[in-house]
């Protein structure tokens, strides 16, 4: 492989989790957070950001460990190394951001079952060098955050009046409750995937007008 | 599916390994995680503790205006008496075990008690603490430390400042009750929050248990430690 083609495939591997394979607008991955704990923009920055750490070192030793792990325990080796990584994240949020911790509660134990991290190391880490993995694990976890976030910010802005905290309008500005609420979520998430089909569609359909 | 089906003759090819192989790969990499977690417990441990005594001090010291110091206080034969952690023995805090606090002036005079209590709410246990002052028997301040009620709703117990007035001068005899919003007459009365009255009624009920519960005990605290009980000066 010459090494233009090794760049440009490095390219590729980070870049399609930030869109083309985005896992929450694509691949529909990792509901349960993208749902649960986007009703304000920390929240969803954090579990992010905790994602990102958890799909990124794990994907690290997947990629080391690839040829010694016997294929037949291959899932429950995964599932040990998440969840050892996913604790670590869970003391160390508990003891430097306890507020954050508080919030986030039982979903940052739940890291260890998003389908989108057991998913890239059965998908990519197993079977790539341990460059192109932290290349996709990084690309991947961005995209999710940047989802959370698309999820997030929207939802705070309505549903509190704020960002990221800081009060944006005035006191006559009445709070959409709904959008903090489990619907909000909902709908926020349903708004977003028509927007990116809608999207999709219209690009692939001026790709065939212009073929033809 | 499809890949799946892909992958099985080449594992068929290979040699399987044997159950050994396998439970000392699972038995390696469970002891890694272990120590991994371990090493991460020893280190974040005190770092959590320090955060949820710091959590409590706070909250103790915004319930009971002008404290200075306070003592741990727990049930020990029937009586209130000064809990003594020992620092040399390891802490096996009894999570169970009820604890209130008396909280002091700068004067060493007692001011009143800071006591934890809790109540399901609407959605899942409200966790609070509150001040109270034993010589005036009126609650002087309210903090909720734990609370899962609906963001918007029910969460303005904690988050609506008219709310929280409720609790500036609130008599706990006979029984403190709720009233609607702009209908409190009796300084017994708790307004409840318009949208969320279940959550303001597990609040009032939270109180009137957790004041069965100690009222008696701090009274006879007081008498039996001869405690001077600091004025009002405002």
């Amino acid at each position: 492989m010459t090494e233009l083609e090794n760049r440009s495939q490095s390219s590729e591997e980070f870049l399609k989790g930030l869109w083309k394979e985005n896992p929450v607008f694509i691949s529909v991955l990792g509901m349960c957070p993208a749902l649960a704990v986007t009703n304000t923009a920390i929240n969803s920055l954090a579990m992010g950001l905790a994602t990102t750490f958890v799909l990124v070192c794990s994907s690290i030793l997947v990629s080391l460990l690839r040829s010694i792990i016997p294929k037949q325990v291959r899932i429950t080796a995964y599932i040990i190394i998440i969840a050892t990584f996913v604790t670590v994240v869970d003391f160390s949020l508990a003891a430097f951001t306890p507020t954050i911790h508080k919030e986030l509660g039982a979903f940052i134990a739940l890291i260890v079952v998003n389908c989108l991290i057991l998913g890239r190391q059965e998908a990519f880490a197993s079977k790539n060098k341990v460059g192109l993995s932290v290349l996709d694990a990084l690309g991947m976890s961005l995209g999710f955050t940047f989802a959370m976030l698309c999820i997030g910010i929207p939802r705070e802005i309505l549903g509190s009046g704020s960002l990221f905290n800081m009060p944006l309008f005035g006191e006559s500005f009445e709070p959409w409750i709904v959008m903090i609420l489990p619907p909000g979520g909902f709908f926020m998430l349903g708004f977003l995937l028509l927007g990116f089909n809608w999207y999709t569609q219209r690009k692939e359909k001026n790709a065939k007008i212009l073929d033809a | 599916m499809a890949e799946e089906q892909n992958i099985v003759p080449e594992i068929i090819e290979e040699k399987e390994p044997s159950s050994i192989v396998l439970i000392l790969a699972l038995g390696i990499a469970g002891l890694l995680s272990g120590i991994i977690l371990v090493g991460t417990f020893i280190y974040t441990d005190p770092l959590i503790r320090a955060n949820k005594e710091a959590a409590m001090q706070r909250a103790i010291f915004k319930v009971l205006p002008d404290c200075d110091s306070y003592i741990t206080l727990h049930l020990e034969d029937g009586m209130l008496k000064e809990k003594i952690v020992d620092p040399n023995k390891k802490e096996e805090s009894d999570s169970e075990e009820l604890l209130i606090y008396s909280g002091y002036n700068a004067n060493k005079e007692l001011i009143g008690f800071a006591i934890p209590g809790s109540e399901p709410g609407f959605q899942d246990i409200i966790g609070t603490i509150f001040g109270y002052d034993a010589s005036q028997k009126v609650i002087i301040g309210f903090e909720v430390l734990e609370s899962k009620e609906t963001p918007g709703l029910g969460d303005k117990i904690f988050k609506d400042a008219a709310f929280q007035t409720n609790f500036i001068a609130l008599a706990v005899d006979p029984e403190i009750i709720a009233v609607k919003n702009g209908e409190k007459q009796n300084p017994n009365e708790v307004e409840a929050i318009t949208g969320a009255t279940i959550s303001s009624k597990a609040v009032v009920r939270l109180l009137n248990k957790t004041m069965d519960i100690w009222q008696g005990e701090i009274d006879k605290y007081i008498i039996q430690n001869n405690l001077t009980v600091a004025e009002d000066n405002d």
